[in-house]
Formats: C-alpha cells, sequence, structure tokens
C-alpha cells in the first residue's frame, strides 16, 4: 500500500456481544487507490464498509479516514456510500430527492448540479415523477446519481454490481473510473471478481472477520479472479 | 446553526412527503374524530363538566392521535436504506433527530388546530378567550410530545414489534407534559383566573422541553449509530 | 466467588429477616391507631426506597455501559432493574392493601403510589425493549439510552405528580398517624429491614447478572458456530 493511506485501519475489533465478528483487522488503503473487499458471506466484508462510512462503531484500535474519524461531519461531507439499499424515497420524485442530499452535504448550484446529473443518468424526462413509479434499473441509475452527486474524494460502496443491469453496470463502472482519474479513494466489496479485479489497483481478502491477504493486485489476478481464493483460503485456518 | 439548518432539510423533506401522501395526516385526524365521537357516549356532553375537564379530553385524543404520526416519524427511512444514506451523509444525528421532531410538530400541530374546533363544536365549549396562552400551552406540550416521539421512533426504528412497543414506551414518559397541558388547558377553556399554579405548569412544560431535547441532541449519535 | 457471595448475602438477609419478623410480631405492639395493619409500613417503605435507590443505580450503570463499552455494567444495569421493578410492585402491592384496610379502597391515587406505578411503567418498558433485541451490543446501547430518560425523566415525574395531588387532595399513605415522628423502636426495625431488603436485592441482582453474562456467551457461540 502507498506512503500516504487515505485510509488506516489498525487492529480493529467490532463485536456483536461477546462474537467478534472483525478480528484484529488492519488495512491501509492509500490515496487514490481502488481496493477491492472480497470474502465470501459473512466474512466482514460489509462490517468494514460500514465501519468507514460511519454507520457502525467499533469496539478496539483505531480508524481514520483523511487523519480523522469516520463519524466526524468533515470527513462524511467527502464520502459517498451506496449500501444494499438504493437509499432513496419513494413518495418524492427524482429531483426532489437528490435535491434533498445535494442540500444535506452543502453543495452550492444545487439546482443545475442535480438537473445535470438527471441527464448524466438519464432520468432528466421523469425527473418530476415519483422513485415508486420507476423501473428497478431507473432506481439504480437514481441510487447512483445520489452516491455521486458531489464527486465525493471517499467511495464506500457494498457490492454495488449486485443485481444491476447491463446499462446501470457501464454507468456505475465510467463513474469508478472518472473517481479514480480524479484520484478519488474508492473502497468497495463485491463477489464479481471480474469486474473487480478490473477496476481495482489493490485487493483485501478478509475470512471470518481476519485479514487474509492485502496487497495490489496483480496481473495474474485479473487473468484468474479466483485465484486468491484458492491461494490464501487453502493457506488460511482458524 | 449548521444543526439548525440540517434539521430544517429533514422536516422539509418529511412534509413534502405527508403532504404527497396525507397518510398521517388523514389517519391521525380521523382517529381524532372517532375519540371525540366515543367520549360523547362516556358522558353528558352538554354538562358543565366537560368545560373543567376540556383539557384532559383534548391532551388525551392529541397524545392518541399523536401516535399515529410519530410511528410513521422513523419508519419511513427503513424502505431502501435511507436511514443508511443519511447517517454516512454530513448530516448530524442530532440534526437528523430535530429534524424529525420538527416534522412530527407541524404534522401534529394542525390535527389538534383541527379536532380543537371539531371539540368546540361537538362539546359546545368556547376554548377561544384565552388564544395566545392556548397557542402557548400548545406548542410547548406539542413539542414536547415530538421531541419524544422522534428519539424513541429512532429507537425502535429496527425493532420487530416496533408498532406495539413505542405507545407501551412513550406514554409513561410523557405523563409529566401531558399533566401540565392538561392543567393549564382546563384553567384556561374554564376561562378560570391564571394564578402561580398554572404557571408551575408552564415552567414544568418548558424544563420538560428543554431536557428531552438536550437529552435527544446529547444521545442521538448513540441511538442512530450501532 | 460471585456464587459464594450471592450465597452469604442470602443467608445473612434470611437472618435479619427473621430477626426483624420476631421484632415486628412479637416485640413490638400495635399501633394506636391503625392496628396490626401498619406492620406492612416495614415492607412497603423499605420495598419503594430499595426501588428508587436501584433506579439511580442503574442509571450510573448505563452512563457507564455507554463510556466505557463493558458489558458487565449492561448486565448489572438490566439486573438492578429487574429486581427494582420487583421491589417497586411489593411497594404497591403493601400500598394497596393497607389502603384497603384503613381507607376501604383498593388504590387511593396517592402521589407516592402513583409515582411509583409510572416507573414500573417506564421501566417495564426497558425490559420489553430488551427483549425485543436480539442482538447484544445493539440491546445495550438502546438500553442504556432508554435507562437514561426514563431515570431523568422519574425526577419530574415524581414532582409533578406531587404538585398535581397537592392541588387535588385526596387519601394519602401515611403510616405515621397524626403526621408525627415514628415511635424510635419501630424506627429501627424499619431500618433493619431495609438493610435486609438490600441484601437480598443485592442476592437477586448477583444471581441475575451471572445469568445475563451467560446467555450473551451462548448467543456468542451460537453466532459462532453459524459463521463456521
Amino acid at each position: 500500500m502507498t506512503a500516504s493511506a487515505a485510509i488506516e485501519i489498525d487492529h480493529v475489533w467490532k463485536f456483536y456481544g461477546d462474537y467478534p465478528a472483525l478480528r484484529d483487522y488492519t488495512l491501509a488503503i492509500g490515496q487514490g487507490s481502488c481496493c477491492a473487499l472480497l470474502g465470501r458471506n459473512g466474512a466482514g466484508k460489509t462490517t468494514i464498509l460500514r465501519i468507514l462510512a460511519g454507520l457502525s462503531s467499533h469496539q478496539r484500535g483505531t480508524v481514520k479516514i483523511l487523519g480523522g474519524s469516520p463519524r466526524s461531519g468533515d470527513v462524511r461531507t467527502r464520502v459517498g456510500f451506496l449500501g444494499h439499499g438504493i437509499g432513496v424515497y419513494e413518495d418524492l420524485s427524482a429531483r426532489e430527492n437528490l435535491l434533498f442530499f445535494a442540500r444535506i452535504v452543502g453543495l452550492d448550484n444545487r439546482s443545475r448540479t442535480v438537473d445535470d446529473w438527471l441527464e448524466r443518468v438519464g432520468l432528466a424526462r421523469v425527473a418530476t415523477m415519483p422513485v415508486r413509479q420507476f423501473s428497478r434499473g431507473m432506481r439504480q441509475r437514481l441510487a447512483l446519481a445520489r452516491t455521486f452527486l458531489h464527486r465525493p474524494d471517499l467511495l464506500f460502496l457494498d457490492e454495488p454490481f449486485t443485481s444491476l443491469d447491463d446499462r446501470a453496470i457501464a454507468m456505475l463502472s465510467q463513474l469508478l473510473v472518472e473517481a479514480r482519474e480524479r484520484g478519488s479513494t474508492i473502497v468497495l466489496s463485491t463477489h464479481q471478481l471480474r469486474e473487480a479485479m478490473a477496476i481495482a489497483s489493490h485487493v483485501a481478502l478478509i475470512e471470518n472477520g481476519r485479514m487474509r491477504f492485502a496487497g495490489e493486485r496483480t496481473v495474474e489476478m485479473l487473468e484468474d479472479p479466483a485465484l486468491l481464493y484458492r491461494l490464501h483460503t487453502e493457506l488460511g485456518a482458524d | 446553526m449548521k444543526v439548525l439548518r440540517q434539521a430544517f432539510s429533514v422536516a422539509h423533506k418529511d412534509l413534502s412527503i405527508e403532504l404527497r401522501t396525507k397518510e398521517s395526516l388523514n389517519a391521525a385526524g380521523a382517529f381524532a374524530i372517532a375519540i371525540l365521537l366515543l367520549l360523547s357516549f362516556v358522558f353528558d356532553p352538554f354538562s358543565d363538566v366537560v368545560r373543567e375537564m376540556s383539557g384532559g379530553l383534548l391532551w388525551l385524543v392529541f397524545a392518541f392521535s399523536g401516535a399515529l404520526i410519530f410511528n410513521r416519524g422513523f419508519s419511513r427511512e427503513l424502505p431502501n436504506e435511507c436511514l443508511d444514506a443519511l447517517l454516512a451523509s454530513p448530516l448530524s444525528p442530532a440534526s437528523l433527530l430535530i429534524g424529525k421532531a420538527g416534522g412530527i410538530f407541524v404534522t401534529l400541530l394542525p390535527v389538534e388546530l383541527v379536532s380543537l374546533f371539531v371539540f368546540g363544536i361537538f362539546y359546545n365549549v368556547r376554548w377561544w378567550l384565552h388564544p395566545a396562552e392556548l397557542a402557548g400551552v400548545f406548542v410547548l406540550a406539542t413539542w414536547g410530545i415530538s421531541i419524544v416521539g422522534a428519539v424513541f421512533g429512532a429507537l425502535t426504528v429496527n425493532l420487530r414489534l416496533r408498532e406495539l412497543m413505542l405507545p407501551v414506551i412513550i406514554y409513561p414518559l410523557l405523563i409529566p407534559l401531558l399533566i401540565g397541558a392538561i392543567e393549564v388547558t382546563n384553567s384556561l377553556i374554564a376561562n378560570h383566573p391564571i394564578t402561580d399554579y398554572e404557571w408551575l405548569w408552564a415552567r414544568v412544560l418548558l424544563v420538560f422541553d428543554v431536557v428531552m431535547t438536550a437529552l435527544a441532541a446529547t444521545l442521538a449519535e448513540t441511538i442512530l449509530v450501532n | 466467588m460471585r456464587e459464594r457471595l450471592s450465597i452469604v448475602l442470602a443467608a445473612v438477609a434470611a437472618l435479619l429477616l427473621a430477626n426483624n419478623l420476631h421484632a415486628m410480631f412479637l416485640s413490638l405492639p400495635d399501633e394506636a391507631m391503625q392496628g396490626a395493619i401498619y406492620r406492612i409500613l416495614f415492607f412497603h417503605a423499605p420495598a419503594a426506597m430499595v426501588g428508587m435507590i436501584g433506579y439511580f443505580v442503574a442509571l450510573t450503570l448505563s452512563i457507564m455501559y455507554l463510556s466505557f463499552g463493558d458489558f458487565k455494567y449492561d448486565s448489572l444495569a438490566a439486573s438492578v432493574i429487574e429486581v427494582s421493578l420487583a421491589f417497586s410492585l411489593v411497594n404497591i402491592v403493601t400500598g394497596s392493601i393497607w389502603a384497603r384496610i384503613i381507607w376501604g379502597i383498593w388504590w387511593t391515587w396517592d402521589y407516592r403510589l402513583t409515582s411509583a406505578l409510572v416507573c414500573v411503567l417506564i421501566f417495564s418498558g426497558y425490559l420489553m425493549l430488551r427483549r425485543a433485541i436480539d442482538e447484544p451490543t445493539q440491546r445495550a446501547r438502546l438500553s442504556s439510552a432508554l435507562c437514561i430518560f426514563g431515570c431523568v425523566d422519574v425526577v419530574i415525574v415524581w414532582k409533578s405528580i406531587e404538585w398535581f395531588r397537592n392541588q387535588h387532595p385526596g387519601p394519602v399513605l401515611d403510616f405515621r398517624t397524626g403526621g408525627g415522628r415514628m415511635d424510635p423502636a419501630m424506627s429501627h426495625v424499619f431500618y433493619m429491614n431495609f438493610l435486609a431488603l438490600l441484601l437480598v436485592a443485592t442476592a437477586l441482582v448477583l444471581i441475575r447478572t451471572r445469568q445475563e453474562s451467560t446467555a450473551r456467551e451462548i448467543d456468542s457461540l451460537r453466532r459462532l458456530a453459524h459463521a463456521a
């Protein structure tokens, strides 16, 4: 990992009661890199992302994002988060949803920015329609607009490719490429190994809340996305 | 200032949704009128006693119909995991709670005013004799109900049996507020002189509001962030 | 260690209670105006005191859980509230029995009884909330927040109901007929029984805390088993 770490997770433990969901987890993610969090269901990927997004707290260790706490308002101004849910209100229109989030993140020129994004994600013609009347693909694109609305420096995406249609996948991939080009730091969890390896500069494998591997994404991983699982889950033992 | 600005955004969003759907407004309004109707079978609606206990009747109606409003407060953040999107944003938990309370307040107050109007008609009660003082009580007591409703709405948002638990937890906590609102409203509608006793209850309402709002702001992050 | 302590406390409490009962029924005479029923005082008021102390101990423990994140504070807080609730119920039931004998009515809306009832409702809500949450960390966090709100509210409730009752008087539960001081012999038994009930409460809290810790261990083993 690079010297200037945007994200530092240092010996973090997260407990649910006495059960450790994360065990002595350490990971540093450099500024401008894209880290794919890999691991099977229940490994701890969502737990890490929720801690980074400030949705969950940890009991031991430290987490620093751009030198500050994940719960700090300044940090969260620079974060874009996309979880399992799309995070938009069914009874508001697409435009109203984006205007609300634009207001929350303190964007200037809200109206213009929102209109530009609606155009970008192909929802300009249905901007005033309530989200409850949207198709699944339209909702997904609106969720992407909400996440990327304020051009965040940090992106935390939990299985973003899951359930996306082709148009949304293409859109998301493009948005991620642009984010990387402007130097944003991206952490995403995914089961879609091919998409992950294509976009990630680094990978981190987690198993039973423990770090199994963290390092640069190699050409071998790109050619054989399942390589990491084969190597490190065979060797790893609790 | 930032807290209030953010809270205003949240309240504005909730009110936009409520004005569009009118789910809580209609339900609470209808429920309030149904209770007022039922009360007419409990005692003689034309007796002078009604004036003396107007406050009690009204505030029970408001407290119960208010449940339909504060039940919706945080539950509307559940679909599509909107609550996560809000908590991951720069919005502070305290602003979220206060904004939610603001939304409940602005929704509940019209229901109360309509109920007051209907109450006056049903029970032949002249409630407008001290409008400024009555408005003051309504504002203080409704804010108390709103902030407690918002806090416990947040506390129970992810729980099963949420709708069952919320009233069980909230009503005992609201007792001091309701006693104060009832006592002062009784005096105002019955046109009794305002004495130190009524001022005592006005202070209780204010203290309740301040203490509960301060506690809510302090514990907001504890309640909302796991 | 904790088990041994609870056994010792329970044994001491039992001896103290036996001694107190002997004093109540065989040493002390009947009260001048109330007759034999006044003896219920020796359980009614100490139960209320133990209950009230318990709620504010739970407040402190809840604040400590939120500050330090150690589950032992949460287990203790939950146990203390359960035991305090039981003692509050003893307070209410004994007060009711006294009122029935003296006033001929089961319930007088006396401000202290009413406030005790409100406390029972608030902290019953606390136990209901705990029951509704499976995950231990969330359960501890949310019930601590509720405990803080509840205890702060209890103070406002107590004074509010007292002021309300001053304006709207009704029968008052006062065992000191004539409103005077308690006889010194009676005072002695009163405070000795308060001590006995406090020891009983402490023993119960220790037992209950152990159960809470065990339940949490079982929960974490279950999660471990599911994760494997």
